[in-house]
């Protein structure tokens, strides 16, 4: 074998084979080739748009971002009024979308996770439930999930002069929750910082404790003690700074709750209809990534002597998230991009903005392509970083 | 050989793709080659655009548009409806997914230029209005500080209310939802104190709610809303014959003919009658049509005060006077160019 290899450059650079007919020179070829058709044709397509725009008399090109928008946006994480610009209320919208999808990412993995556990569980009832559960909410589509939750929502609670008062400071009415907030104080920022110290306290502190526990064997309470640091730091400072308690208390103004912050119908709608229904998939995956693993795993943990919390966390999971996370990522990528049915229910998301932006500048390639480069990037920076994790978590053979 | 043959396909995508760039159609000819027109209408506006209990589309613009199929073909049976939100209906038009848009649309100049569009002779003169539950006690839209609006997006409405609140230094909260009756039933749920919209739109979501008397509309009108059929650029025959079609049905009513009488009328012997129904030829061809459009459009449609009448007028549930929609000569909006 070694030996035919060795002889056959002398074959290709001999006379008699002819250009074309060098496998390797071919290859090149064929790909150029390729390369070039796939050109022509993404340049056939750009010309042919533009021309056809520019014999409509379309206007063409992304000015309109600094030109102003002169349309208002239901709900911003920034301060956005109609006399802004094109590109603000796009921003706006990205950030309505990042808002919506992080939370509910957050919420459906513990959620799902949740549920799959609890399908499993040895409590017939509880497995029942959590089978029944996973089995309705994987089969209703997503978007009359929405509805119907955004329906409930302005259906069944009364309007905001006679809003429900649960608890103090927590409004309920068909405009949203509106709850209480702390009034801005600056020890609220240095409570942030000692909460960023007390994470990295943490992290120190198990890496410690892991040498000491590989050196001596003795097992350190580090959930407890990281907790306690992450509790007492913040109070600590908040107590030193003043115990500043002044609340910014949402009251009924005109029509509306003014002050305090307010979660709307809209909101609330998307994020549990995207989360019930997201999280009834993921269920199924956590459930399969456990099942997954050989029951002989257990026993042998079990018969080392590991506790049962410690045979899930250190046996059981380990294993199992190489399995779940792949799909649990796709599961994410799909909220997210579900997250976009939000112009249904009225949440002015990215695509509802944009959707907007395209009808009054009338740029619809423009815009349709604005949609799709901004979700790509949510998508491909949402599996760079699962991708990054699974490798973490990933089996290292040795 | 081989690579011969490659060569001749990628030269013969090279010329495709350098030399066909698209030429327009005319629209007329693709019209005609199709055998019916597709319009894209409103979905949900009842006495413009709606589909009746049968499956039967009515309404004010249904019927304009009913008029240029008969123009085109002497049918107006010759139709396919495309309902679309207000999002979607420019972009379906110049991606020439219709071939009119009759679904009550404002004339502006950024529609008329950056959306290369062309606007017909209007068939409904609007304005926008505020519709708000009697139970709120507000007595004008100066008072509205703070309010919940639902509006829909991707309108002049939206632009214009945005401006109204910012003239009047006010604030407010727009509940934006592209789908005319979720919108219409948000409202209605209580999402909102106020909708928003054209006055005659905001007339039919009223007459088809569950309580048409707990509602009232506030006595500012704070836009102009010139509605008319739009055409594409580039295409001068089609929106010719667009926009005669609309003039032919105000003037059928200026020369007093309707369905009833136009056979009778084919005998007047004044000569303007006689031009306008094709007894003196001439009219029908100079649009590319024939003669006898217009008659065929009275003859199945109606003249406008029938179709107005019929939809929206004060013995339907709406009950909209013409006002600026009766004709010039009545003191209204509604002119009519001479047809010679």
């Amino acid at each position: 074998m070694a030996q035919e290899v060795k002889d056959s450059p002398e074959i290709t650079t001999s006379a008699k084979i002819s250009f074309w007919y060098d496998p390797t020179k071919r290859a090149v070829i064929y790909q150029v080739v390729v390369l070039g058709i796939v050109g022509m044709v993404a340049y056939y397509l750009f010309s042919n748009t533009l021309a056809n725009l520019e014999r409509q008399n379309i206007a063409t090109g992304f000015g309109f971002f600094t030109k102003e928008a002169s349309f208002e946006i239901g709900e911003s994480a920034i301060p956005y009024s109609a006399a802004d610009t094109y590109g603000r209320a796009l921003l706006v919208g990205v950030l309505n979308t990042i808002k919506v999808s992080f939370i509910g990412i957050i919420l459906t993995v513990i959620l799902g996770t949740f549920l799959g556990i609890a399908r499993l569980s040895r409590n017939w009832l509880v497995a029942k439930l959590a089978g029944i559960y996973i089995e309705v909410m994987q089969d209703i589509p997503v978007l009359l999930q929405l509805v119907f939750w955004y329906a409930v929502f302005y259906d069944t609670f009364p309007s905001p002069r006679q809003a429900l008062n649960p608890i103090s400071g927590v409004f309920l009415c068909n405009r949203g929750m509106a709850f209480a907030v702390p009034e801005p104080h600056p020890v609220y920022g240095y409570m942030a910082l000692a909460l960023v110290i007390g994470c990295l306290a943490v992290w120190v502190l198990r890496r410690w404790a892991k040498k000491r526990q590989e050196k001596t064997g003795q097992i350190f309470p580090v959930v407890l003690i990281s907790l306690a640091i992450l509790l007492v730091l913040p109070l600590a400072t908040w107590l030193l700074g003043g115990a500043p308690l002044k609340m910014n208390v949402p009251k009924l103004v005109g029509f509306n709750f003014e002050g305090g912050t307010t979660f709307s119908p809209e909101f609330a709608a998307l994020l549990l209809g995207l989360v019930l229904y997201t999280a009834a998939f993921v269920a199924e995956i956590v459930r399969a990534g456990i099942q997954a693993i050989s029951r002989g795993q257990v026993e042998a943990a079990m018969s080392m002597g590991l506790k049962p919390g410690q045979v899930l966390r250190l046996v059981i999971l380990p294993q199992a998230l190489r399995v779940i996370i792949p799909p649990l990522t796709s599961q994410m990528l799909n909220l997210t991009k579900n997250s976009t049915l939000a112009i249904a229910i009225g949440f002015p998301d990215f695509v509802s903005v944009a959707n907007t932006t395209i009808n009054q500048t009338g740029q619809a390639i423009e815009g349709v392509g604005m949609i799709m480069v901004v979700y790509l990037f949510f998508s491909l920076s949402t599996s760079g970083f699962m991708n990054w994790y699974n490798k973490r978590v990933a089996l290292v053979e040795r | 050989m081989r690579f011969l043959k490659v060569c001749a396909v990628v030269v013969a995508v090279a010329l495709i793709a350098t030399t066909s760039v698209a030429i327009a159609g005319e629209t007329l000819d693709a019209v005609k080659k199709r055998g019916y027109l597709i319009a894209g209408v409103n979905g949900g506006v009842f006495g413009f655009s709606m589909p009746d209990d049968k499956g039967v589309w009515t309404g004010l613009d249904v019927d304009t548009a009913r008029a240029i199929a008969t123009a085109v073909f002497g049918d107006a049976s010759k139709i396919k409806y495309v309902p679309l939100t207000a999002v979607q209906r420019l972009p379906a038009l110049q991606a020439k997914e219709i071939d009119v848009l009759c679904r009550n649309t404002t004339q502006t100049l950024t529609r008329e230029t950056a959306n290369g569009l062309n606007f017909a002779h209007v068939n409904y003169y609007d304005g926008q209005g505020f519709l708000v539950s009697r139970k709120l006690g507000v007595k004008s839209a100066r008072e509205l500080q703070g309010a919940t609006i639902c509006v829909l997006p991707g309108t002049t409405t939206e632009l214009n209310v945005a401006d109204f609140f910012r003239a009047n230094d006010m604030r407010w909260r727009p509940v934006v939802i592209e789908s005319t009756p979720e919108l219409s039933k948000a409202f209605f749920a209580g999402r909102c104190d106020v909708l928003t919209s054209d006055l005659s739109q905001l007339a039919a979501h009223r007459a088809t709610s569950p309580n048409p008397a707990d509602y009232v509309l506030l006595p500012e009108i704070i836009s102009k809303e010139p509605l008319a059929p739009v055409v594409r650029h580039g295409d001068d025959q089609w929106y010719d014959i667009v926009n005669w079609t609309v003039m032919a049905l105000l003037q059928a009513e200026e020369l007093g003919i309707n369905s009833n009488n136009v056979d009778m009328m084919l005998k007047s012997q004044n000569p303007r009658v006689q031009r306008f129904l094709g007894v003196i030829p001439g009219m029908g061809k100079a649009l590319g049509l024939d003669d006898n459009w217009a008659y065929n459009i009275v003859k199945q449609v109606g003249n406008y005060s029938q179709i107005y009448e019929a939809n929206v007028g004060v013995n339907t549930s709406l009950g909209i006077p013409r006002g600026l929609n009766d004709q010039w000569y009545k003191g209204g909006l509604m002119f009519a160019a001479p047809f010679r």
